[in-house]
């Protein structure tokens, strides 16, 4: 199409928004280097006394803790959601496929808040799991999953489905079915199919997949606050808690600064294995 | 024979696996249902008496009602913004080379992996910089930054399955640019930018983190009232909000499954 000037009106509203957005980060960058006055919201002058008090070990078990549960999280919503999303792209019944989406995606929209009430209901002391366990005789004292790693775990997985699901789905879908279908005819059995065909190429959605849930585990906050109790706390937890409870602001943007750098290490680090990935898949 | 019928257990064992997920994912929701006809106060099951009790409650509640109306506002304005700065921005993409376009489309992009208790913090700094913490201003756009990522890629979608024949027809038959644009792009395009305006109000609407950094005593949404209800209360009334919300939900998503094609706005299936 030629050059035509009144469509570059069309990028106005979207630097607007985007110089917005790089204004509360340019918040968050100098907050950090200012001095923190108790009691007072105001900061006082330039300081690096906020990422001195990065050292404490406090704060390197709380960074641990999210990166080990982000972990969990990923590798289990994988495996469960693959089959999912197999079944979902796979299977012939049109009525099949509509009720694993809608299974998958509801709690994609019903918000961090209702889901993890829901699971209050599942793990709490006098919740689902325990009546059913002690009902039955199964158990003779309630399990303890509220404030757990394990709790927080359950409904993280639960949480980041729908997202796994989606990437799946797209990534499957994308496979040529003509190769599962030479691999059958030259008598591989449907599991090796599966195994030697159709997993290897959906790698890309698995990296994908794996990688968003991993960066979109490490930003929970609901989920570890509310399951977690004050027990198992997340970066998330801590900074609200810096920013809320004591007015640290500065000390908050630290964290907050730290877990986006974090971020950005872990995407280019597994970006790009992922490329290292696909060159060695096509030798 | 021995492999047939080894094949059909792995394929059993397959679907059971599948339906046990399927349970894993409904259980919350099916037991916060049940809670919420309970008519005691306390949490048991199964409930001993039920009661429709707890959705009164919930309904004529004065922190929902309020939380309910600023979250409404709040959708509407960031829900609309977002698809026209999206739109916008995602038709310049399509059709043009800038200078910085590919930094500008990473930047709003972004905030799809920053966390999001990061930018409700950057934005409560900012707005308390400029002197606008009170307000529902900081609120929309905190809102606008964190869906505009999902209706960018609705909108790419539609653009990558427009037919650009009709564009070089109506060209060809002497329409000015801006007449192509109104005409044939903007009618064509209205699928998808109602399918993008739609997931930025539900997204919008449930945003809970990044929201609890920005809204005050004013400008509470719903999650964030219902945030505050549980940490104070235990009774089922947030039982009762939860199913409303839920089933909500899903009677919107099935019939957007119906009539749109869910796996289309979600790019699963290939639109053609």
């Amino acid at each position: 199409m030629k050059r035509q000037p009144f469509f570059y009106w069309f990028t106005v509203p979207a630097v607007v928004l985007a110089l917005a957005f790089l204004a509360s980060m340019g918040a968050i960058i100098q907050y950090s280097f200012r001095k923190h006055i108790p009691g007072s919201l105001d900061v006082g002058p330039v300081t690096l006394e906020n990422f001195e008090r990065l050292a404490h070990p406090l704060y390197f078990s709380v960074y641990l803790d999210t990166l080990l549960l982000s972990l969990y999280t990923s590798v289990f919503t994988l495996v469960l959601g693959y089959p999912l999303a197999y079944v979902m792209v796979r299977a012939r019944s049109r009525w099949i496929k509509s009720t694993v989406l809608i299974v998958s995606i509801v709690p994609l929209f019903t918000g961090e808040i209702v889901r993890t009430y829901a699971w209050l209901n599942v793990l709490g002391h006098n919740g689902f799991i325990n009546s059913l366990l002690l009902g039955t005789g199964l158990l003779d004292r309630p399990l303890q999953m509220m404030f757990t790693p394990f709790g927080v775990t359950v409904a993280l997985v639960h949480f980041s489905m729908p997202i796994m699901v989606v990437i799946l789905a797209a990534a499957i879908s994308h496979i040529d079915t003509d190769y599962e279908k030479a691999a059958a005819s030259l008598s591989a059995n449907p599991i090796k199919v599966f195994w030697k065909v159709t997993l290897p190429l959906s790698t890309p959605g698995i990296v994908s997949g794996f990688v968003t849930i991993f960066a979109w585990t490490l930003s929970a906050f609901a989920t570890p606050q509310l399951i977690g109790g004050g027990k198992v706390n997340m970066v998330s937890n801590i900074v609200y808690q810096l920013g809320f409870a004591s007015f640290n602001f500065p000390f908050a943007a630290v964290l907050s600064l730290l877990a986006v750098m974090l971020t950005i290490v872990l995407l280019l680090v597994i970006y790009a294995s992922t490329r290292r990935l696909e060159k060695m898949s096509l030798h | 024979m021995s492999s047939g019928i080894r094949w059909r257990m792995a394929r059993w064992l397959g679907i059971a696996f599948v339906v046990a997920i399927l349970v894993y994912l409904t259980l919350p929701a099916v037991v916060v249902m049940i809670a919420a006809f309970n008519e005691k106060a306390i949490l048991s099951f199964p409930p001993e008496s039920y009661s429709v009790k707890w959705f009164v409650n919930a309904v004529t509640y004065p922190d929902f009602q309020k939380g309910f109306v600023n979250a409404v506002i709040v959708m509407l304005w960031a829900s609309t913004i977002a698809v026209v700065v999206g739109a916008t921005f995602a038709f310049a993409v399509d059709r043009f080379r800038f200078r910085g376009k590919a930094l500008l489309e990473a930047i709003l992009m972004s905030p799809l992996v920053v966390p999001k208790f990061t930018i409700g913090l950057g934005f409560l700094i900012l707005a308390a910089q400029v002197d606008m913490s009170r307000g529902f201003t900081v609120v929309v756009v905190t809102h606008v930054v964190l869906v505009l990522p999902f209706v960018m890629r609705c909108v790419y979608v539609s653009l990558r399955n427009l037919d650009r024949d009709m564009e070089r027809a109506a060209e060809a038959l002497g329409a000015s640019p801006l007449m192509v644009l109104i005409k044939i792009d903007l009618p064509l395009l209205l699928p998808g930018l109602f399918g993008g305006w739609m997931f930025a109000a539900i997204l919008s609407f449930n945003e809970f983190t990044a929201t609890l950094f920005v809204t005050g005593a004013r400008t509470e949404t719903l999650p964030v009232a219902m945030y505050n209800y549980v940490r104070e209360f235990v009774d089922p009334t947030m039982a009762a909000i939860s199913t409303i919300f839920i089933v909500l939900t899903a009677l919107l998503l099935i019939v957007a499954d119906r009539f749109l094609g869910l796996g289309k706005v979600l790019a699963i299936e290939e639109g053609r």
